[in-house]
């Protein structure tokens, strides 16, 4: 139990040791190898790699010097998994169990770095950069996963290295909440979960709040397909959210609070049942913590597969046990929240950044960012881009730079067409806004939204409006049915969407989707249904003609939509050799030996069989 | 009070309000679909949807509440175009056969449509396919007419606090229906219909029985008797557009004379033999050492929740039939006999308040003459259709008296419409009987009155403190039987009916839109049409109803004889097979 | 409407029965404990049959339809039980961009169902999920614990070879 600061600095001191090695560089004789225990390298086999090294360290007597640390994400998933070793600060990237045996003998044992193994960009000749000097991190600015990837999360210890529960401290002992409210309102924090609300006000509502009972809720239901911010928060660094919580507890007056999180988080959650614990532990969950009598208690809830849980009052509906349908606002959490009480919630990454506030002090925080949006901002990079991943970088970055620089541009030789941000609420922008500073307000006023931090790339082999339909296809399947312009709405908009992809739509069409976007949005109970025709509109906006194309033209510019796809054979190209009509399923293809070939539209399925087995690539789809 | 401005007009409503009530403060009516007073207020449907100033986006308001200085738009083209695009999205999601609905002419969202001038297929799309479930004998769901406005949900579980139905999936897919989509028959639903009177459309509706009674009315071999139970005379007429609270009674005689029954009589009469053995019963409990405290028996919707919920109380319900099995029991015997007619050829007809009458004519041990007491039970809608299709001028027709000997009944029998109405009807006689001194009775005992769900009064009886409480809609029985259960009340008497406010509010009655419950006590101005009654009437009290008297003399014997218990009255059980 | 009750006999035993109650007991004066509960249910008979929500309806002193409403709002709970392997392809953003739509077509094709369904010898079970989270190795998917990443269409044949 820590019940004194010197008790908190002690366990501080000794932990430090620890973490010198990979914190600062130190050489003494140990060197720390970091292996990726998120997702993203889970996934990818890190834990068989962990294995490995750990007999092969055995078997070559290295157990006293090397420390072995499963941390949480680096951010650079695409080359996963990927193990860091220190002091050097040498990045080994898509490891294969088979690389181990070489890297510690060579490394480990006598101190030569792997370079075939090392991720390429690291290796300059005979020099070796470290990490941080990469592309990928050297724009990041890391303020929300300052430990991610550099501590072990199941070691509260480590935690504490780095200042851990130092801002619980301060805030019990120096602060009043009024003092704790107005810093984070003098930090200009707004919240991360997309809506962009100033977290400090949110905090001002629920302590002005009178009720013996109230709660502290943390939004971990990431549920935008292709973000991952939270998850990764949760796994890298789950204390810094634990201790945020208790800290926006004794601001608002709350002693319990809930986070919940995706059930189909299950590495998040086992991190978070440890850290819960080892906090219990310590004292810095629980009653009277160091002895100030500020009592704080968290418990877990999952959610279940239900995206709309990720609105605030779906969320606490839903930890009440019912479905997770939104309630009408007012009366807003801050006054009636969960189970009739006032609440607060907010979102995994806006409490990664509240001990830094507090710690650093709010100027720290509002020197970072454009003016109207402070601090940093954690994107999930993902879709046609080389380095898919976690970056976070100061809010007026513009997306040219996380695209071309931290992103490392489009593979393939291909054009950016598009970047989505905020998921299903969220729009796509085209190249002409390419170099706008990223922050609340422009991605708004551009037909977009910052949203949880999704970031998708889409080149030239995307569709558009199929893009839309993909996103409206997800509203329609995650409404929860409650109120009629999302319900029903939402679903008219897909099947005109439908219409329009398969050729069946009219100019009319286009002209009832729109007006029935701006009707949902007006009109749909929750911010979800409020969102959900976004992506429709920013296309619409500004890829109308493709939606023409579509429409007028039958025919689908990127090449995806199957129902306006034409299979054709060029007969420049064609040698007549009869393989693709020998191939085809149904039929669809004849034509004279050794003179070109032609494909029957109306027999044609669109399988794609022909295409891939032409040697003379002379069979192409438009 | 606020002061608000509407549509630019200033004025101040109390604090609190809602957009909704503070609009109709100042002369505006707002149309809602989904807002159902004190059960469901929801926000689902956004017909209701205004401008706000300075709000993001239209706001409903039903569930918004007004602040000083707010102004309110509720009639811009922004609104009026969102209103009518709903109305078209729901539409596009609806079975429109509304030529021949049953709920035409009575049906909230045509209404709207009408108001709005909607185009019909405007959205066009996919509708779900759908089975009617028509498994329970008093109802059926078509979905496919369903707004999922969630009305009959709220009726389900928070007024009756059952919850046999309830939403299901999520999204387009949400259904309305019982756990598994299993058939509302398989459910320990009761019967009490409270979700078809909230239904604003026709997707609840009752099993129409009407084509049974005319086949029979037709069949020159049959002797079809009707009886109308207190409640029916107290809502017909507004099927007929005249005022809620409009006392109809002649009209309603002579309307059913005019469909051709061969006797008109009144449950009236059945409901004062009710007392006469419930009376007798309860003081034989009291002073026999019986089980108590004893609960009424009148309400089948109250029977099956008891049977289905709290098996346990049982033992508690007085054995008594319900006044409208009483009524066929004593038609098919004594009448039967003192007329000579082979109760094989009598078809006993009953005009009701309430769907759970007619799962009651088919319960067992209610056969008194050896085949049904009760051959159909029809509502009070079914009859109102029943007049319309006859072409009968109902507004037009003079009032006229029930036939003898089954049409009489005193004042206590009619205000059995009532929530309190069984209990002080019982109270009167109970009190002559063990005071013996009729002078004294006193004939009013309006602590039982009123619409609260609960109630509770103490009487000096004879030197004995008598305890009772009455408790009308079931959420408020089930809160009731729980404080018995805890042994936190020593209650000798209980009426429970199943239905908030009792009979008048029954499921059977005449449907009010929701604009009309939302600003209008239907119960309380039903019930008052009774007391009217109650007061009008020169017999007081039950046992002094001459006809009853004749039927004890002449064939009954004594309350409680051993001949009354044949007849009169039944048995219960547990129902541990039905899905909860 | 069509009872949904599983055609698959409920094969429960005293042990789980046990077991759910223990879960119960240890939840009931929680607040919300539903959906803890729910959840542990499906851990424990792999998925939610009616006799299953009966009884936690009857524990909890709540309806079973109220329990059904709840279990058919959320893609995790499922009323019917799952394959022997559970085939989950990931459809968020970043997989689908990636062609993991085409990834769930072959597989319904190939194993003769649709997304929800299962085979009929019990053998795999087949859903499209949303973000998993490893949007580096997209497209994605999962086979009980197993995560397969980076898939072409041409993938699958191999993969379900592994389980069969």
């Amino acid at each position: 139990m820590i019940k004194t600061i010197d008790e908190l600095n002690a366990v501080k001191e000794k932990s430090a040791e620890v973490v010198k090695t990979r914190i600062e560089g130190v050489d003494n004789g140990v060197r720390d190898v970091l292996v990726c225990g998120g997702t993203g390298c889970t996934s990818s086999g890190s834990a068989n790699i962990i294995k490995k090294l750990e007999e092969e360290l055995e078997k070559n007597g290295l157990t006293d010097k090397v420390n072995v640390i499963k941390t949480g994400c680096f951010g650079l998933c695409a080359l996963g998994p990927i193990m860091i070793v220190y002091p050097e600060g040498t990045f080994y990237s898509k490891m294969e169990v088979d690389h181990i045996p070489e890297i510690v003998e060579s490394h480990l044992k006598n101190g030569v770095p792997v370079k075939k193994y090392l991720y390429a960009e690291t290796v300059d000749g005979d020099n070796i950069k470290s990490l941080n000097e990469t592309a990928f991190y050297a724009k990041q600015h890391r303020v929300a996963l300052r430990n991610c990837g550099v501590i072990s999360p199941e070691h509260v210890e480590e935690y504490i290295a780095r200042d851990g529960y130092q801002a619980l401290y301060k805030v019990l002992t120096t602060m009043s909440p009024d003092d704790v409210i107005n810093t984070m309102i003098a930090s200009g924090l707004r919240g991360r979960g997309g809506g962009g609300f100033p977290t400090g006000l949110k905090w001002k509502f629920a302590k002005a709040s009178v009720n013996e009972q109230k709660y502290v809720c943390c939004n971990a239901d990431e549920g935008d397909p292709g973000a991952f911010m939270d998850r990764s928060v949760l796994e890298g660094d789950p204390h810094s959210v634990i201790e945020a919580m208790a800290i926006a507890g004794y601001a608002i007056g709350a002693n319990q609070g809930y986070i919940y999180v995706r059930a189909e988080y299950p590495v998040a959650i086992e991190r978070l049942e440890i850290a819960i614990k080892q906090a219990e532990e310590i004292g810095m969950l629980g009653d009277d913590i160091f002895g100030t009598g500020f009592s704080f208690r968290l418990g877990l809830r999952l959610g279940a597969g239900a995206f709309v849980c990720g609105e605030e009052t779906a969320l606490m509906t839903s930890i009440e046990g019912n479905r997770g349908e939104p309630r009408p606002r007012p009366p807003f959490p801050a006054v009636k929240g969960l189970f009739g009480k006032p609440t607060i919630l907010n979102n995994v990454e806006t409490y990664a950044n509240v001990c830094q506030i507090i710690l650093n002090g709010p100027e720290w925080f509002a020197a970072m960012g454009t003016e109207k949006s402070k601090g940093t901002k954690v994107f999930a990079l993902g879709g046609k881009i080389h380095n898919t991943g976690l970056v976070e970088v100061p809010m007026g970055t513009t997306l040219r730079e996380v695209i071309e620089e931290i992103g490392g541009g489009i593979p393939n030789g291909k054009k950016f067409k598009a970047a989505q941000t905020g998921g299903p609420s969220g729009g796509c922008i085209p190249p002409q806004y390419l170099d706008i500073p990223i922050d609340y307000d422009n991605l708004i006023s551009i037909g977009s939204m910052m949203g949880s931090g999704g970031l998708i790339v889409m080149d030239e082999d995307n569709c558009m409006v199929d893009i839309a339909k993909f996103f409206l296809d997800f509203t329609v399947d995650e409404s929860c049915g409650k109120c009629t312009p999302c319900r029903i709405g939402t679903k008219r908009l897909y099947e005109i969407l439908t219409k329009i992809t398969q050729g069946k739509a009219t100019m009319e069409d286009l002209d009832k989707m729109e007006k029935l976007c701006y009707y949902i949005k007006e009109n749909a109970l929750c911010g979800l249904g409020q969102t959900a025709p976004n992506p429709v509109l920013s296309t619409l906006r500004y890829f109308k003609d493709e939606y023409i194309a579509h429409v007028k033209d039958k025919r689908c510019p990127a090449g995806v939509c199957k129902d306006l796809l034409q299979i054709r054979i060029d007969p420049e190209k064609c040698k007549g050799c009869s393989l693709c009509s020998k191939k085809c399923p149904v039929g669809a293809i004849s034509g004279e030996i050794r003179s070109p070939f032609t494909i029957d539209q109306s027999k044609c399925i669109k399988c794609g069989v022909c295409m891939s087995n032409c040697k003379f690539g002379a069979i192409s789809k438009a | 009070m606020v002061n608000i401005k509407i549509n630019g007009i200033e004025c101040s409503v109390p604090e609190g309000s809602t957009i909704l009530e503070a609009a109709r403060l100042a002369g505006i009516r707002i149309p809602t679909l989904c807002y159902l007073k004190d059960i469901n207020a929801i926000g689902a449907c956004r017909i209701c949807v205004v401008e706000v100033k300075g709000a993001r986006s239209l706001v409903a308001a039903c569930v918004y509440p007004v602040n000083e200085g707010m102004e309110i738009f509720t009639n811009t083209p922004k609104v009026i175009n969102s209103r009518r695009t709903t109305l078209e999205l729901i539409l596009s999601n609806h079975k429109k056969e509304c030529l021949s609905c049953v709920r035409s002419g009575n049906c909230e969202l045509q209404a709207l449509c009408n108001e709005y001038g909607v185009e019909e297929n405007f959205y066009e799309g996919e509708n779900p396919a759908v089975e009617i479930d028509d498994s329970a004998v008093h109802m059926s769901r078509d979905n496919s007419k369903c707004i999922l406005c969630r009305r009959c949900v709220a009726a389900c579980s928070v007024t009756q606090g059952i919850g046999v139905i309830g939403a299901n999936e999520r999204g387009f897919a949400t259904q309305i229906a019982s756990a598994f989509d299993m058939p509302l028959a398989d459910t320990a639903c009761v019967s009490c219909g409270q979700c078809i009177t909230a239904c604003p459309t026709g997707a609840l509706t009752e099993k129409d029985d009407t084509q049974k009674v005319l086949d029979a009315i037709a069949d020159p071999d049959k002797f079809v008797v009707v009886q109308a139970a207190p409640a029916v005379r107290a809502s017909l007429g507004e099927a007929f557009g005249l005022p809620i609270g409009t006392n109809v009674e002649g009209k309603m005689i002579a309307a059913m004379r005019r469909l051709g029954f061969d006797k008109v009589f009144d449950t009236n009469f059945s409901a004062d033999l009710t007392i006469m053995e419930e009376a007798a019963e309860f003081i034989d409990r009291v002073q026999n050492g019986g089980k108590l405290p004893m609960i009424t028996s009148c309400s089948p919707g109250w029977i099956r929740y008891c049977e289905n919920y709290f098996p346990d109380f049982i033992p508690n319900l007085s054995t008594c039939k319900s006044p409208q099995q009483m009524f066929g029991s004593v038609l098919k015997t004594y009448y039967a006999q003192k007329m000579g007619i082979n109760p094989d050829n009598i078809v006993s007809v009953s005009v009701m308040p309430c769907t759970a009458k007619k799962y009651e004519i088919g319960r067992d041990d209610q056969s008194a003459a050896g085949v049904p007491d009760l051959d159909i039970s029809i509502t009070t809608r079914e009859l109102a259709r029943m007049i319309k299709k006859a072409g009968i001028m109902f507004n037009d027709l003079p009032d006229e008296v029930c036939d003898s000997p089954l049409g009489t009944g005193t004042g206590a029998a009619v205000i059995f419409g009532a929530t309190g109405g069984v209990m002080e009807a019982a109270l009167r006689t109970a009190v002559w009987t063990l005071t013996g001194k009729p002078d004294s009775t006193p004939i009013e005992f309006k602590e039982v009155r009123g619409v609260e769900g609960i109630k509770e009064a103490t009487y000096n009886v004879n030197g004995m403190d008598v305890k009772v409480a009455i408790a009308s809609g079931l959420a408020n029985a089930k809160a009731l039987l729980k404080k018995v259960r805890a042994g936190e009340a020593d209650y000798q008497f209980i009426e429970i009916m199943a239905c908030p406010g009792g009979c008048v509010n029954g499921g059977g009655q005449v449907i009010q839109p929701g604009y009309v419950r939302n600003f209008t006590d239907i119960r309380a101005e039903r019930a008052k049409v009774l007391y009217g009654l109650d007061e009008a009437n020169t017999m007081r009290c039950s046992h002094e109803n001459p006809d009853i008297q004749t039927l004890y003399k002449e064939f009954l014997g004594e309350p409680n004889s051993h001949k009354a218990h044949d007849i009169l009255h039944t048995s219960y059980k547990a129902r541990p097979d039905l899905y909860r | 409407m069509a009872f949904k009750k599983s055609a698959v006999p409920f094969a429960g035993t005293a042990e789980q029965k046990e077991r759910l109650m223990a879960v119960i007991a240890e939840h009931k004066d929680d607040k919300g404990a539903l959906m803890p509960i729910l959840q542990k249910a499906q851990e424990i008979y792999g998925y939610l049959p009616i006799e299953v929500q009966q009884m936690i309806a009857d524990a909890m002193e709540i309806s079973l339809e109220k329990v059904y409403g709840v279990v058919t709002f959320y893609a995790q709970f499922s009323i019917n039980p799952k394959g022997k392997y559970k085939i989950s392809v990931c459809l968020g953003t970043a997989c689908y961009v990636k062609g993991s739509g085409d990834i769930y077509n072959k597989l319904m094709e190939k194993l003769g169902i649709s997304g929800g369904e299962i085979t009929p010898d019990g053998k795999f079970s087949l859903d499209a999920c949303r973000c998993i989270g490893a949007c580096g190795l997209a497209p994605v998917l999962t086979v009980n614990e197993d995560v397969y990443g980076r898939l072409t269409v041409d993938d699958v044949d191999k993969i379900l070879e592994k389980y069969n």
